[in-house]
């Protein structure tokens, strides 16, 4: 009989690998004959990494059994194709870097490896983390585990999926517009994006960097906590990369609310959002009511220039950031004759019809006589969101919001028209614009047995008082997991 | 901005900038895919930003320094690991110069 050991928390298989009830590589097996069973439905998985999953294991248990190992000594983890993991592919969903082996680990990599987690595999994503839907990944769209009929959210859908079917036990994510949270919530996980600049984007193939973070998907916001303490720090070779100490987050979670003052924006609940995500999140609020914490009624009212602001700023930093991709050093090479050719007909074929749509608004946003009109105004915009938050944040100490206006939508149903896909980062987006911090808890299903996420934002640097707030609505039991149909 | 569509002719200048072949249905697709976007983010003209200063960056503020030292060792062969085409120590590249 399968011993299913992939379904236990992080924090109750560290607590089993260190009293040595458990092994890593049983954990280790249970995790890939999950994903054996799942994969031909899910497609959380671009590459598995059985080999050297089951060579970092033995090295885990070595550890285990010498003592004093860390936390997440054993413990597989999923990563998104974006980390760059040295030996192992890495392939951003993307056809120009579809044999790409990285020399090298992202430093948030070598923490996670340092510390003796295991990387099972590097999850599905949409092409260079662009989309909110997984369904631009070059290899194949990821399923919704709760409905296969529906997407899984994205940019970092493998990596939700991953988790929320038990195939890991964490996963990373990035999150530039939305990507963890948004997945997050489709999928019925947790998902944090921390402050910018909270952990190292060294290694990380970068999308916008102004606005990308690197963040943990996790079955508790505990395990989060857990996972974000190894990735946050200063990092030399992120010049952003802030030198704060990072506090032992796990000490945040108390329990206590008391007196928290939670901001509940007017502007965040509007027509158009599915009825069951508003009444999900606003039982969530009476629950932290109920807790000691107060609500009050906050304006943020620049919220509906932020798509606008985003799409001018993150793609024209995506088109500087992919530049890079000319076939010349590593990835995909189209041979012609001259060099501009190569780079025109290399990106031409390597490229998503996504991406080529980002990099091109982005180019255009930049060019000669268009950059004052529209990359200066996002940018300018951008001053007035953030604004809106350190305003807000007088009168609270935490925002709470939905994550998306609707459950995860259906396969295919917003690839028509681009406009109505990058509306569905409607929630998530200003946090990125401001670089505060934001995580997605569970808080609900609809009547599709789907899950409705809500977002606890906070002040930059704030990852504690959302990790207490997380933690003391996961005590209530208001949110009941439901097995996914995969 | 203007209120003029894009033309053919912007989308070909911006796909040349940007290195990338176009096919005939992907330059008009990619024409009204960036009329539709231009068309939504004409609204962020209904504020006024005169006396708004643009944000560039939202981490801390100022540029760490270190001493011009190089840290990192040689690794040519993992550098060259990826070539699409290499000859000796080299990444081999169509003719340039003539």
């Amino acid at each position: 009989m399968a011993s299913e050991l992939n379904r236990l928390t992080i924090a109750e298989a560290s607590s089993k690998l260190r009293a040595r009830a458990i092994t890593a590589t049983q954990l280790t097996r249970d995790c890939l004959e999950r994903i054996a069973a799942a994969e031909p439905r899910l497609h959380a998985f671009i590459t598995v990494c059985e080999k050297e999953s089951l060579e970092q294991a033995r090295a885990a248990d070595a550890r285990l059994a010498a003592g004093n190992a860390p936390a997440l000594c054993g413990i597989p983890l999923g990563i998104k194709d974006i980390y760059a993991t040295r030996g192992v592919r890495t392939t951003c969903a993307s056809r120009i870097l579809e044999t790409f082996v990285p020399p090298f680990d992202a430093t948030v990599i070598e923490r996670l490896r340092a510390d003796g987690a295991i990387f099972i595999g590097k999850t599905n994503m949409d092409e260079f983390a662009m989309g909110s839907s997984t369904e631009n990944s070059a290899f194949g769209a990821t399923l919704n585990p709760h409905d296969t009929a529906r997407v899984a959210g994205g940019s970092s859908g493998g990596s939700a999926a991953a988790v929320a079917a038990h195939e890991c036990l964490g996963s990373l994510g990035t999150d530039t517009g939305g990507s963890i949270r948004e997945p997050a919530s489709f999928c019925g996980v947790v998902g944090i994006k921390p402050t910018y600049s909270r952990a190292s984007r060294y290694g990380v193939v970068a999308y916008a960097s102004s606005l990308d973070q690197v963040g943990p998907f996790a079955k508790s916001v505990r395990d989060a906590a857990i996972i974000l303490r190894t990735l946050a720090g200063k990092d030399a070779r992120d010049s952003t990369c802030s030198a704060r100490l990072v506090p032992d987050y796990e000490r945040a979670l108390t329990g206590d609310v008391q007196g928290l003052r939670i901001g509940v924006p007017r502007e965040y609940f509007v027509e158009g959002m599915q009825p069951e995500v508003e009444k999900s999140v606003r039982s969530a609020l009476k629950n932290y009511e109920s807790l000691g914490a107060s609500t009050v009624e906050i304006s943020l009212p620049h919220t509906g220039y932020a798509i606008a602001a985003y799409y001018l700023v993150a793609t024209a930093e995506a088109s500087a950031n992919l530049a890079r991709y000319d076939g010349i050093r590593f990835g995909l090479r189209v041979s012609a004759e001259d060099n501009i050719a190569l780079y025109e007909m290399t990106r031409a074929q390597g490229f998503g019809a996504e991406v080529k749509r980002r990099i091109m608004l982005g180019t255009f946003a930049l060019s000669a006589g268009y950059y004052d009109a529209y990359y200066l105004k996002g940018q300018k915009v951008r001053t007035l969101i953030r604004n809106d938050f350190e305003r807000a944040f007088e009168q609270c100490d935490l925002i709470v919001t939905p994550v998306a206006p609707t459950t995860a939508f259906k396969i295919g149903e917003k690839m028509n028209d681009p406009l109505t896909m990058y509306l569905s980062d409607i929630f998530t987006i200003s946090v990125n614009l401001a670089g505060l911090p934001g995580m997605s808890i569970p808080c609900g299903h609809d009547s599709n047995n789907l899950p409705i996420g809500m977002q606890l934002i906070a002040p930059p640097f704030a990852e504690e008082t959302i990790l207490r707030a997380g933690d003391a609505f996961e005590r209530t039991g208001a949110f009941q997991p439901r097995t996914p149909a995969v | 901005m203007d209120e003029t569509k894009i033309t053919l002719e912007q989308v070909r200048h911006v796909a040349r900038l940007a290195r990338l072949e176009l096919s005939p249905e992907q330059e008009e697709r990619l024409r009204a895919d960036m009329d539709e976007m231009l068309a939504y983010v004409d609204k962020l003209n209904e504020l006024d930003t005169n006396d708004v200063a643009p944000t560039t960056q939202v981490g801390e503020a100022g540029t760490p320094m270190r001493d011009d030292v190089v840290t990192n060792q040689p690794a040519a062969d993992a550098m060259l690991a990826n070539a699409p085409s290499r000859e000796r120590g080299y990444f081999k590249v169509p003719k340039i110069i003539e």
